[in-house]
């Protein structure tokens, strides 16, 4: 019985990784198709995602469109989450729940009313369409992961600073929002990791000139499967794992 | 601190606080929705180039010719027309209402041009025909249902009863049941899988539990789009599977894994997992862990100890789970475009089709209404469960 227990996790801990152990090697693939074995080790992908202009112009779109996504998300959501704490603001669980709404509401839904509303303002197709389009479905990370921050803080603390007299910007800027910190910065990490990994919506609201990393990737799923894939999902990763990396850090160097 | 104590009070400040993203997402989130809504019933493409008749019409009772009044709005609606494509798109839904329109309008437009006041039945003799003005007065209203039934594969036929179309004309309501059915599928494997390893991983303790809910957490941490492009390569006609199989001399012939249902159903129970198995453990970790010993030692044997006791007990998270994948399941769009065959497209394939490839909003609209009311028709029953706990026992 523990035997088949071990057994029985260990298989589903393999069909759970091994798809990702799988794409990583081979984004140092030499040769021109995504399957094993590998003739020879090679940058060569990681070179044409440079060299590409395709893909680099994605790239840096991508990292221009999930930049201003994070700021965004984070602000609004970062100020939503300390408004939530609030015990005497009314109709509470319903806007809670309207924050979450957009992680609910399937993307291609969203898609076609953004792209008839922003087509209709003549406003599709831009990088601002993109951005507002990722920080709506970015947001809600932003606003449980504060929110999970705030609720560990105790009041005490800042009731303590008020009565010793520092004014409410004060209190927050030296006490509450240094204390949510860490809550902020996984927020920030989650919206940047969502608009990078964005694909329903951007189909729907961008032109081709703000064709993202992700949309770049459907497409060539769709077409021809190229180890630039491989290779672009091993930036993505190791981006991931570093920003993981870096926040557990900044984490424990608080603690 | 002085100043009115209503601009102190801490829910006004809340307000101030949570009033950027509230009009944030009104603007980018709820107004995009409410387009959806109006676009999926709204059919103004009579009711704009005729605006007058469409108002006069509404009060004709159906019995013998339209009165002088509502005739003269017609004429009028003709001579004011200046847009002769936005009159042919009129003519030809007035047309598949009820055959001959096109004939009637190309004569009426143009006699009306010459004489605005001239007298309908002049013109034409079938101008004293109800059934013309019918078709007008049905088409007249900005609003229609038409694309709502049309997205269920029905239709109203000319004397306005629902019916459905005729076999083979729309897949619509078929891809419908394909997305259920693939999406109860998923959540079934989810369940088959997840269950168990909730299990275990609520049983064990230190490194290996880390390790067990890692793995779960990983995959939930990376890229979509990658986990899917890593199916595509796994499942390949030359992937390692199949690579693998054929070197063991188990197959001959490559087996087809991709572009077909047992892809999409795998990868898709591959994403999915973690909110099946992430909800039931997070409920077991709850429960005391000499349960199971306590109905040993009263003589249960393990496997009725598990059914009346371990299985009710993570019930909750089970629906929970149950429901997190099914309602994502039947709104995936990346998954079974990449790894399924033309058998395969989901309900968002459709709509995504009709709104990029063919710009025919009004149907990926009401499709989209349809996929939008059952997603939060699950929410709205996921919400209440994991709300209050013990009522919902």
């Amino acid at each position: 019985m523990k035997y088949a227990k071990a057994i029985y996790a260990s298989l589903i801990v393999f069909f759970l990784l091994a798809p990702l152990l799988v794409i990583l090697p081979l984004a140092f693939t030499s040769s021109a198709f995504l399957t094993y074995p590998i003739p020879a080790f090679s940058t060569r992908w990681f070179e044409e995602l440079v060299v590409n202009s395709v893909w680099s112009r994605a790239i840096v779109n991508s990292l221009l469109i999930a930049a201003a996504t994070t700021v965004l998300a984070t602000v609004l959501g970062t100020l939503a989450a300390l408004g939530l704490r609030s015990q005497e603001l009314g109709m509470k669980s319903q806007i809670r729940t309207l924050f979450l709404l957009p992680m609910v509401v399937p993307a291609v839904v969203l898609g076609v009313g953004m792209q008839s509303l922003f087509v209709r303002f003549g406003f599709n197709s831009t990088y601002w369409s993109v951005i507002f389009a990722h920080t709506v479905v970015a947001m809600p990370f932003v606003v449980i992961s504060v929110s999970g921050a705030l609720t560990g803080i105790d009041r005490r603390v800042e009731r303590a600073a008020l009565s010793l007299g520092a004014p409410p910007w004060k209190v927050f800027g030296l006490v509450t929002l240094p204390l949510a910190m860490p809550g902020v910065l996984s927020g920030a990490a989650l919206a940047f990791a969502t608009s990078l990994d964005e694909v329903v919506l951007t189909l729907f609201v961008a032109g081709p000139n703000q064709r993202t990393l992700a949309r770049q990737m459907f497409s060539t799923l769709r077409e021809n499967i190229s180890p630039a894939i491989a290779a672009a999902a091993f930036i993505i990763i190791v981006g991931t794992v570093v920003i993981a990396l870096v926040l557990m850090l900044a984490r424990r160097k608080r603690a | 601190m002085t100043g009115s104590s209503r601009f102190r009070s801490s829910g006004f400040r809340a307000l101030i606080l949570i009033a950027p993203l509230l009009v944030f997402l009104g603007l980018f989130f709820v107004w995009p929705l409410i387009t959806v809504i109006t676009q999926a019933v709204s059919d103004p493409a009579v009711s704009r180039v005729l605006p007058q008749t469409a108002a006069a019409i509404g009060d004709w009772d159906g019995e013998g010719v339209p009165a002088p009044e509502i005739q003269a709005a017609f004429r009028a609606d003709i001579a004011a027309n200046t847009d002769d494509q936005a009159m042919g798109d009129v003519t030809r839904r007035l047309n598949s209402s009820k055959s001959g329109f096109r004939s009637l309008m190309g004569k009426t437009v143009s006699a009306v041009r010459e004489n605005p006041d001239i007298d309908l039945a002049e013109v034409d003799k079938r101008w004293a025909d109800t059934a013309f003005w019918k078709a007008i007065q049905d088409n007249a209203s900005p609003y229609t249902d038409a694309f709502l039934l049309a997205s269920l594969d029905m239709e109203r036929d000319s004397a306005g009863s629902i019916t459905s179309m005729k076999e083979g004309t729309s897949a619509n309501f078929a891809i419908l049941m394909r997305t259920l059915w693939t999406s109860a599928l998923v959540t079934l494997s989810c369940l088959i899988i997840g269950l168990p390893y909730a299990m275990i991983a609520a049983s064990v303790s230190g490194w290996k539990r880390a390790v067990l809910l890692g793995a779960v957490l990983l995959p939930l941490w990376t890229s979509l789009l990658v986990r899917t492009a890593a199916w595509m390569i796994i499942l390949q006609d030359n992937g390692i599977i199949n690579q693998s199989l054929m070197g063991l001399g188990v197959i001959k012939e490559p087996l087809v894994l991709i572009y077909n249902r047992f892809g999409v159903v795998l990868a898709m129970t591959h994403v999915l997992l973690p909110f099946m198995v992430l909800p039931i453990y997070s409920v077991l970790i709850t429960v005391p862990g000499n349960l199971m010993s306590a109905a040993a030692s009263l003589g249960a044997h393990p496997v009725r100890a598990f059914l009346r006791v371990l299985l009710p007990l993570s019930l909750r998270g089970v629906i929970s789970g149950a429901l997190l994948v099914f309602m994502a399941s039947i709104g995936y769009y990346i998954t079974p475009a990449l790894l399924g065959g033309a058998a395969d497209q989901m309900i968002s394939s459709v709509i995504a089709d009709y709104s990029i490839k063919s710009a025919n909003w009004s149907m990926a609209a009401a499709i989209g209404l349809i996929l939008l009311v059952l997603t939060l028709a699950l929410y709205a029953v996921y919400n209440r469960l994991s709300r209050d706990p013990i009522q919902a026992r």
